[in-house]
């Protein structure tokens, strides 16, 4: 890897000062734990100026769970949420979702804000600046094609792949924000703008692969939460090329709800697939029988309808897929009956 | 632009002047001239950079060192006294975890994480705990016994 650039830290104790400090600098990124922002720098894919270390924010420490809600500041660390008895207890597809990310040392570092805001990857991005530069680099960094679709008029289609969003969505998860106009709080399924549309400009609501976030300038995640549902089921599972470390292939959490012997409440969000995480629309037609081929094959028809992989990692888009949809009928079968 | 960094590192305070753009990686291998802790990938993927800071395994590599201001950091250097290796090495040693020894430092400070965390841990634990770190060499069987072994000898007193 490249050496680092220069640039200057700036330690806030407080959200206050965090979001002085971004309003003061324009280039500046927020740094949780490192282990994408760090990567990206050295590969000179980003050169802020100014890194803000929002980890001596005490206030975005927290984690607050119950059997009723839960609320998880932005910097809480992914093996503190993997690990958490009423995280696992309450919210399981929450816990399986931060215990699936990257590997254990990974996670000591990892923070939950720095998982629902991961950088969206592709073959063509991921790489040194070196290997960028023979290519012509692409549309997400300072190129004019993106090499996955060089037809694409413009539009980017890096893949997100964190693991928690999807689990976050599957539970309805609202999303905390802060910035240099006040707080504000979104349903997390809004802060995802990667709908990487061909037919209609890049906007503010409606983005790709390489404007994937709703956040405006100098904003910041700063906790996200979410209300639990009497007799909810949910999981998380995915498929990686090694099990131990790696970006998902096809990741998918499922939540559900039974009434009697009847589907009564179905969400499905999957990850690795679409330059956003994908809440499945259409799944509540599915819902209020019983869990038959008919609910199996709506399922297959709704993932085969909006989940979109290019060919931006090394498995094949139409691979991945199948994976999804595979991932996706085992989860809602195995949770329906267990 | 520079600034104070204070750590305790292996037991001692320190206190060095350090640029924002330094990594612990790179504090400690040029500044301190602790050259146990290797560079692997440089990138996150390979753990042979593995410090523990708090008792927690991290990647000294994706780890800027002003991050750790006020902080412990824990290296290869820490574990064992002269002359008496600690759980884990002997552990290396006894069972031949250790081939061509360049991501053992990597290896040994996550299991010491681990053992610090869970002195008694399942094969299925040791086998978790150790995910974020590479060997090329010995195929895992040996270290995943090296790390047995150690848990033997730290049942009879020996720290980790």
């Amino acid at each position: 890897m490249d050496a680092l650039p220069e640039f200057r830290i700036v330690s806030p104790t407080t959200l206050a000062e965090a979001i002085a400090a971004r309003a003061d600098n324009p280039k500046a990124m927020p740094l949780g734990g490192g282990t994408d922002l760090v990567v990206n720098i050295r590969r000179g894919i980003v050169s802020p100026q100014v890194l803000i270390d929002m980890n001596g924010v005490q206030e975005l420490h927290a984690i607050g769970v119950d059997e009723k809600s839960i609320e998880l500041g932005a910097s809480a660390r992914l093996s503190e949420i993997a690990e958490h008895p009423a995280i696992n207890k309450y919210y399981p597809v929450v816990a399986q979702a931060a215990a699936h990310i990257a590997g254990p040392t990974h996670r000591n570092m990892g923070t939950i804000g720095g998982n629902l805001c991961l950088d969206t990857r592709c073959i063509f991005y991921n790489q040194s600046e070196w290997w960028r530069s023979a290519n012509n680099h692409c549309l997400k960094t300072t190129g004019t094609i993106c090499h996955v679709a060089p037809k694409s008029r413009g539009v980017c289609f890096a893949t997100f792949s964190g693991d928690l969003a999807p689990a976050l969505l599957a539970l309805n998860a609202d999303v905390d924000i802060a910035g240099p106009k006040g707080r504000r709080t979104i349903p997390l399924e809004k802060l995802y703008i990667g709908f990487a549309r061909q037919d209609v400009p890049v906007t503010e609501m409606q983005g790709d692969g390489k404007y994937y976030l709703s956040l405006r300038p100098g904003e910041i995640v700063t906790a996200v939460r979410a209300k639990n549902t009497p007799g909810l089921r949910s999981a998380y599972d995915k498929i990686r090329i090694r099990r131990s470390i790696e970006y998902p292939v096809a990741g998918v959490a499922v939540a559900l709800r039974k009434d009697g012997g009847s589907l009564a409440d179905l969400r499905v969000a999957f990850t690795g697939t679409n330059p956003r995480p994908v809440l499945l629309a259409g799944t509540a037609e599915l819902c209020g029988g019983v869990f038959d081929e008919r609910v199996i094959k709506g399922l297959d028809a709704l993932v085969r309808d909006q989940i979109m992989p290019m060919k931006t990692t090394f498995t094949p888009g139409h691979y991945r897929r199948r994976v999804a949809g595979v991932l996706a009928r085992r989860l809602v079968s195995r949770l329906f009956e267990g | 632009m520079a600034r104070l960094l204070e750590c305790r590192l292996n037991g001692r305070d320190r206190a060095d002047a350090v640029a924002d753009n330094i990594l612990l990686l790179d504090y400690l291998r040029e500044k301190v001239g602790l050259t146990g802790t290797k560079t692997g990938c440089d990138g996150g993927e390979c753990g042979a950079c593995t410090v523990l800071i708090d008792n927690k395994p991290t990647l000294s590599c994706l780890t800027l060192a002003t991050t750790v201001h006020g902080k412990r950091v824990d290296t290869i250097e820490s574990l064992g006294t002269e002359g008496q290796l600690s759980a884990i090495q002997r552990g290396f040693h006894e069972k031949l975890g250790s081939q061509c020894g360049y991501c053992t430092p990597g290896f040994i400070m996550a299991s010491a994480g681990l053992l610090r965390k869970n002195p008694d841990p399942s094969d299925a634990e040791i086998i978790e705990a150790l995910g974020s770190n590479i060997c090329r060499c010995t195929g895992y069987v040996k270290i995943i016994e090296a790390v047995r072994f150690a848990v033997a000898l730290g049942k009879q007193g020996l720290a980790p």
